[in-house]
């Protein structure tokens, strides 16, 4: 069935309204999502948030109980996962072990009564693709957990479909192979322009790989934007507080953008909350300014306070600060390794820094 | 879908039979429980059940420790030729339990060459309760030995090295932590040995004299008197020990699994001079009584009259069989063994890879779960009366089966389910569970990689699975002993015939020829397993490369 889409370019594909329950846990609560041809996207949460589901149900392994799956302005909602176009890779691989890496590869070509030359030559560009052109005569028990995954992308991408779901692929790899499977993902999808969906729980994964991040949260959809977007500019306090660290701090509004903290106020470019409505400010710890270029008397969100602790983290210390004037609420702020040395961070020492009011977020308490 | 059907109208279908027969009168009307009433109120109800509970607790009694401490020799010792002992101990599983006691005949009996050691035990003839506990305590060792293996494989190294941190003695650590640690291991051991001793047929059949159990007696109700009524009280009454025997165990398996975490780190035992030696003393001890009962049997099927006579004859293996009118048993056995292994093993994986690959009929799911566990609960006997009941009777369009060798097939099949169905789930369980997936995002229907992977990967499974089926349906007597025919007589059934006649030798024959050929088709299927794995499944000796 065709669905004619008003706009220039047709979707690669439309999630509406898609709502599932189990029993009576309801797993997505209609929710609504497009992806443009060529894109990246990640669903990023914490387990349980629905996403793995939405995946599923996109390639139907998973019965949504209401609403519609379009592909390429194609109704797939009800069609079997044999009758949608897609490959997928997940976490445990799920190589044939009895097969050959070549086997493997060719697994879904040889359905498709294509000559033998023609799967030969397929195989061997696939192989290549992936890094691992000469282990074609392999199991895939003979071979690393990150070459096993790259053979199971080259399984899913071999009949080239318009789609890639991706369900938490790197998870199962240790630190090092995952930093590196990350960027050749990226790069092999780049270069394919293949549409792709990725389900994942590592917001490092998410932000660095994504073009758009869906982030979720108890079965619906909290903010969909480029990694930038929902990191600098979360739309909910579950986004901000999700995605890296943040500050939280208890404020009141007192007009044109100012709120008070304590007996401080702070100034910030976030208008449109009533006077004397309570907020909770949400800012990150690396959103400050810090004397060590100058100093920062007289900036606007000049403050100080005492170092009570100091987390060391290699390139940067989180640094817990007794504000003055806070009333006792604390803050984290990063501190390089360079600025700790230059501005005498330690327990007990006193600093001096300003906030980036900018960056300061505020939602209602 | 089909297996659900299959499972529900061979085995939930004529267990609703007894049901509903034990509470009809001779013609068919409702009497609610007046039959149960005149049973229990008979004499004879309450020797019968007395005498099955001592048979069975003394059975039980006497193999779980024998078992237990053969399963400490393997697992927690340092003795040599562990897979020699491991295996002699399986022996018996190749036999019907009637060869054992025809060798404590040849041994004990009125004949017997070691009657005169009878006793210094205190016994005056082997006739009755002590032969049948020592036959049945022969037949179910291997059953419990393997249980006891499995439980004593699971073991914390950790906790002993605590232990000996804090200098604790041998015999504290054993008591303390070997004990509670096989204690779910004994408990299931105790059930699978309790509920075999209740629903045994042929050991007291052949040696148990007067001694008269509830297995008997359901046997002469229903094929003696044609008393269903009566007959399916009994198996109504044979069932409940076992149901309570099923769901004990399952409560046990359910806490076993929490015993051990992945963490936990094995038991390696160290030599210990002393310990090592006793046990290899008990080990050498038990494996030599089991060789000399199954020897015994096989001796005696070769000499011309036991014990006047000991010149060597083939006579019981022709002319006895002969004799008798059994030539034809022990190929229908072979018959009937090889289509149980085979669409056995068929239909025990396809309904296993159902339940476990396929997704939809969430309604019928559970039920079919249930089915296939439930023939463990079940006596063969219970199962043999219910097929009578439900297939011989008029109205049944599937009475057609009734005196043919399918239903022989079919109730052997579900009689041995279970065990099967177990080592098909759990072969199939080891499979990733996204392949299903994975090949339909490829567009490869399920029955190509159902072919291509799920099969091949579980081979060797679906060969364990052919095995036990074969054998069993070798060795059973249990239900089919209802339902044969004289053109389906079974070999095993054959040897009950023989012993009645008189013709001991020749029942040993017989009891020979089973032991034989279980014993070859194991070997086979060994050498087939391990030829095929040679060809195709060099997949799981690569080692990575890295």
């Amino acid at each position: 069935m065709l669905v004619t889409s008003d706009s220039a370019t047709v979707d690669a594909l439309r999630i509406e309204a898609i709502h599932k329950a189990f029993g009576s846990f309801v797993a997505l609560k209609s929710v609504d999502l497009a992806i443009h041809p060529g894109e990246l996207v990640c669903f990023l949460g914490p387990s349980g948030c629905g996403k793995t589901t939405l995946l599923r149900i996109i390639a139907g392994l998973e019965t949504q109980t209401s609403g519609r799956v379009i592909q390429n302005g194609r109704d797939v909602s009800n069609a079997p996962p044999a009758a949608r176009d897609y490959g997928i890779v997940f976490q445990s691989y799920a190589l044939f072990p009895n097969l050959t890496i070549h086997d493997n590869v060719a697994y879904g070509l040889v359905n498709r009564r294509r000559d033998r030359a023609s799967i030969e030559s397929r195989v061997r560009e696939l192989l290549t693709l992936v890094g691992l052109p000469s282990e074609g005569p392999k199991y895939p028990g003979q071979l690393s957990g990150g070459q096993q995954q790259r053979i199971a992308l080259a399984r899913a991408l071999a009949t080239a479909p318009s789609l890639l779901l991706l369900d938490e692929p790197l998870s199962a790899l240790d630190a090092k192979e995952r930093d590196r499977l990350r960027g050749e993902i990226r790069q092999l999808q780049r270069r394919l322009k293949v549409t792709t969906v990725m389900v994942t729980h590592d917001q490092e994964e998410a932000l660095s790989m994504a073009d758009r991040v869906v982030v979720m949260n108890h079965g619906a959809i909290e903010q969909i934007g480029t990694p930038h977007e929902v990191y600098e500019r979360p739309r909910t306090p579950f986004v901000a507080d999700f995605l890296g660290k943040v500050n939280v701090l208890k404020a009141t509004c007192v007009g044109s953008g100012r709120y008070r903290v304590g007996s401080k106020e702070i100034a910030t470019g976030s208008n449109g909350i009533a006077t004397g409505d309570a907020v909770r400010l949400y800012l990150r710890p690396e959103d400050r300014i810090l004397a060590d270029s100058g100093p920062v008397e007289g900036m606007p969100n000049a403050l100080s306070g005492v170092v009570r602790n100091v987390d060391f983290l290699g390139t940067y210390c989180l640094v817990n600060l007794d504000v003055d004037g806070f009333d006792g609420q604390r803050m984290l702020v990063y501190f390089s390794l360079n600025q700790t040395l230059e501005l005498g961070v330690r327990e007990g020492a006193r600093v001096a820094f300003a906030l980036r009011g900018e960056r300061v977020r505020v939602f209602n308490a | 879908m089909l297996v659900a059907v299959a499972l529900f109208v061979f085995m939930t279908a004529p267990l609703a039979a007894i049901l509903l027969r034990s509470l009809e009168d001779r013609d068919g009307a409702f009497v609610g429980l007046a039959n149960f009433a005149q049973y229990f109120a008979s004499p004879a109800f309450s020797r019968s059940a007395g005498n099955t509970l001592t048979f069975a607790l003394l059975t039980t009694l006497l193999t779980v420790p024998l078992a237990f401490a053969f399963a400490f020799a393997i697992q927690r010792s340092c003795i040599g030729a562990k897979w020699l002992w491991r295996n002699i101990a399986l022996v018996p599983i190749l036999a019907p339990s009637l060869l054992a006691a025809l060798s404590f005949i040849y041994l004990f009996g009125n004949q017997g060459i070691l009657k005169d050691v009878l006793p210094w035990f205190g016994l005056t003839t082997i006739y009755g309760l002590p032969g049948m506990v020592l036959s049945m305590t022969f037949s179910a060792f291997p059953h419990a030995v393997m249980i006891m293996l499995a439980s004593l494989s699971l073991s914390d190294a950790r906790l002993y090295e605590a232990a000996d941190s804090m200098a604790t003695s041998e015999w504290r650590k054993f008591v303390t932590i070997t004990l509670p640690g096989a204690r779910y291991g004994m408990i299931s051991a105790a059930m699978v040995v309790f509920t075999m001793a209740v629903s045994e047929f042929g050991v007291p059949k052949v040696i148990g004299a007067n001694y008269s159990v509830l297995a008997i007696d359901i046997y002469k109700q229903v094929i003696g008197q044609q008393n269903f009524q009566i007959g399916a009280v009994v198996g109504l009454i044979l069932l409940v020990p076992a149901l309570v025997a099923f769901f004990v165990d399952h409560a046990v398996r359910v806490r076993q699994k929490a015993l051990l975490t992945a963490r936990s780190v094995p038991y390696v035992p160290r030599p210990s001079p002393v310990r090592d030696r006793l046990m290899l003393a008990f080990v050498m001890l038990m494996s030599a009584a089991m060789l000399v009962v199954i020897g015994m049997a096989v001796f005696g099927s070769f000499v011309r009259v036991w014990p006047y006579n000991l010149s060597f004859t083939f006579n019981h293996y022709t002319y006895g069989f002969e004799e008798a009118g059994v030539e034809n048993a022990y190929r229908n056995s072979l018959t009937m063994a090889a289509w149980c292994a085979v669409v056995g093993a068929s239909l025990t994986f396809a309904g296993a890879y159902w339940l476990e690959k396929t997704r939809g009929a969430n309604l019928v799911r559970p039920l079919v779960r249930l089915q296939a566990m439930m023939p463990m609960a079940i006596p063969g006997l219970v199962l043999g009366i219910g097929y009578i009941l439900f297939f011989n009777h008029p109205a049944n369009p599937l009475n057609v089966l009734y005196g043919t060798m399918a239903i022989l097939v079919l109730s052997t099949i579900i009689h041995f389910y279970s065990s099967s169905h177990l080592t098909a789930v759990t072969a199939l369980k080891q499979l990733d569970n996204e392949f299903e997936s994975v090949s339909a995002s490829l567009k490869v229907p399920f029955y190509k990689t159902f072919w291509r992977v799920t099969v091949p990967v579980c081979l060797p499974s679906i060969i364990d699975i052919s095995r036990y089926y074969f054998v069993n349906a070798m060795t059973t007597i249990s239900a089919v002993v209802f339902l044969y025919s004289p053109k389906t007589m079974l070999a095993a059934i054959s040897i009950v015939q023989l012993d009645e006649a008189g013709a001991i030798g020749s029942a040993a024959a017989m009891a020979t020829l089973i032991v034989a050929t279980s014993g070859v088709v194991t070997l086979l299927s060994f050498a087939v397993e391990g030829w095929l794995l040679r060809r195709t499944q060099g997949w799981r000796r690569a080692a990575p490369t890295r």
